[in-house]
């Protein structure tokens, strides 16, 4: 298959997936935590480079890893998760700064889905899937959490169990979008496509089917003109999702 | 009085850190009975109605009727303005079908063309009913009201409060509601529960809504914000 393909594909499944997750956390307000939460990833990204892995297989552990120390930190300490992910991330930069070879930094910092194989493809696309029906799942349930935890539990709700679900998806998307963005800017593809839906639908249906189509066309367009202007994809797709949802700002009515 | 109890609560306490929002209260509730929580601000009525949900941790007994089945309206929820949702679809949260919405939307004084409107585009009043017949249409046998008027101008006011007293009427549930208006305790309560941190009495509206345990029960208040001064 043609690399462009591959590319293309791996992209509009990342993309679709990213954005769908994000109607769950534009509620939440936890659209900008998806950043520190890649920088977890760097290390793990530098020693993938280092002994020429794909850079998913070094990512993954460190994300998770990453994670669970948050969630341990903040049940041994009562500091906040947003303090405990400022420690953690600024952690894992530092320690993938160390390791990083600096000519591979761009791969990491900004990702590069042009160079993406078969075997990668086919593992986005699986968990793209996964990601999206697990989250259509607890969707209900998580919207009725993101409106009023207190109703949520007076419907007899585990909280918990649903933020851990949800939580574990926040982090297999960040990680499949270190590949596509880079280790920089992964809060942008699940924040813009949801805001700019959120701008311009009348309904729940709405937002998250007009989210997911945003987030697949910004992944089209963004490969695509990378290809034609031989510009790294990952800034390029963010800045033609920047663009839709600059328009959709003066479409909101 | 043969009326069966349905909730009973035995020397409640609750405290956040070192601070002492309730102590020691213990009354029961009856079927079908209306209370009415009266106190000011800071006085623990928000804290006790999460106490009896188990939503906060406290010491002491609260005892429901067997697998009961509560109904919750909270004061505010301002995070439902974030998310695009209409009626239909808030509904739809709990898996209520169209059906079952229309026949609470009219039970509410709604029109049908509600159903499709973003939670964003009702008033106060509005939302405030959709909130209690949200509440509502699983047919609970307690409904907990967190300050059901607050926040809603005059005439939204009078539909919320002739909603409540058409629900008490035609309904038959036991309604426990939370605030700071007199009037509504008046007209509606069956029974009110002065709160102050304490209890401050615990009987019929016609015998609390005097002047000398009106002020004893708000002067609390002044003393209160003294010392924390």
């Amino acid at each position: 298959m043609d690399q462009i393909y591959l590319s293309l594909i791996t992209g509009i499944f990342i993309g679709g997936a990213a954005a769908f997750l994000g109607t769950l956390m534009l509620p939440k307000k936890m659209t900008l935590s998806a950043d520190p939460l890649s920088h977890l990833a760097l290390p793990g990204v530098a020693l993938a480079l280092l002994y020429n892995k794909s850079i998913w297989v070094g990512a993954f552990p460190f994300v998770f890893v990453g994670i669970f120390l948050i969630w341990f930190f903040e049940r041994k300490t009562n500091l906040s998760f947003e303090v405990l992910t400022a420690v953690i991330f600024s952690t894992s930069i530092a320690l993938a700064f160390l390791f990083l070879p600096i000519e591979e930094a761009e791969e990491a910092l900004i990702g590069d889905i042009l160079k993406i194989n078969f075997n990668e493809m086919i593992f986005a696309v699986i968990l793209s899937l996964i990601i999206i029906f697990i989250a259509e799942k607890i969707y209900k349930k998580t919207t009725l959490i993101n409106i009023s935890e207190e109703l949520a539990l007076s419907q007899k709700i585990n909280i918990p169990k649903y933020n851990l679900i949800y939580l574990i998806l926040v982090g297999i998307i960040v990680v499949l979008g270190v590949k596509m963005v880079g280790g920089l800017l992964t809060a942008a593809l699940v924040a813009i496509p949801a805001a700019t839906s959120r701008n311009i639908s009348k309904n729940l249906i709405q937002f998250k089917i007009i989210s997911i189509i945003f987030g697949v066309l910004n992944s089209i367009l963004g490969i695509y003109l990378s290809k034609i202007l031989s510009l790294p994809a990952g800034p390029l797709i963010i800045i033609m999702s920047a663009l839709i949802f600059l328009i959709s700002v003066f479409k909101k009515k | 009085m043969d009326k069966k109890i349905i909730l009973d609560v035995k020397n409640l306490s609750v405290s956040f850190g070192r601070e002492e929002i309730l102590k020691n209260l213990s009354f029961s509730v009856y079927e079908d009975e209306v209370l009415a929580i009266l106190g000011p601000n800071g006085g623990g009525k928000t804290t006790l109605l999460k106490a009896l949900l188990n939503i906060v941790p406290y010491k002491g007994e609260i005892k429901w009727k067997e697998n009961i089945k509560i109904g919750y309206v909270p004061q505010r929820l301002n995070q439902i303005k974030d998310i695009p949702l209409n009626i239909k679809e808030f509904f739809e949260l709990e898996d209520i079908k169209v059906e079952e919405i229309l026949n609470i939307l009219k039970i509410l004084g709604l029109k049908e063309d509600v159903l499709f409107k973003k939670i964003n585009e009702l008033s106060n009043g509005q939302f405030q009913r959709i909130l209690i017949g949200w509440s509502i249409v699983k047919n609970p046998e307690v409904l907990l009201f967190d300050e059901p008027l607050t926040g809603i101008d005059i005439g939204g006011q009078e539909t919320v409060y002739n909603l409540l007293a058409k629900l008490k009427k035609e309904k038959k549930f036991t309604i426990i509601f939370v605030t700071h208006e007199l009037s509504i305790v008046n007209n509606l309560a069956d029974n009110v529960l002065c709160l102050n941190k304490q209890m401050l009495c615990n009987s019929p509206p016609e015998k609390v809504l005097n002047p000398e345990l009106l002020s004893r029960l708000y002067s609390e208040e002044v003393k209160f914000y003294h010392h924390n001064h």
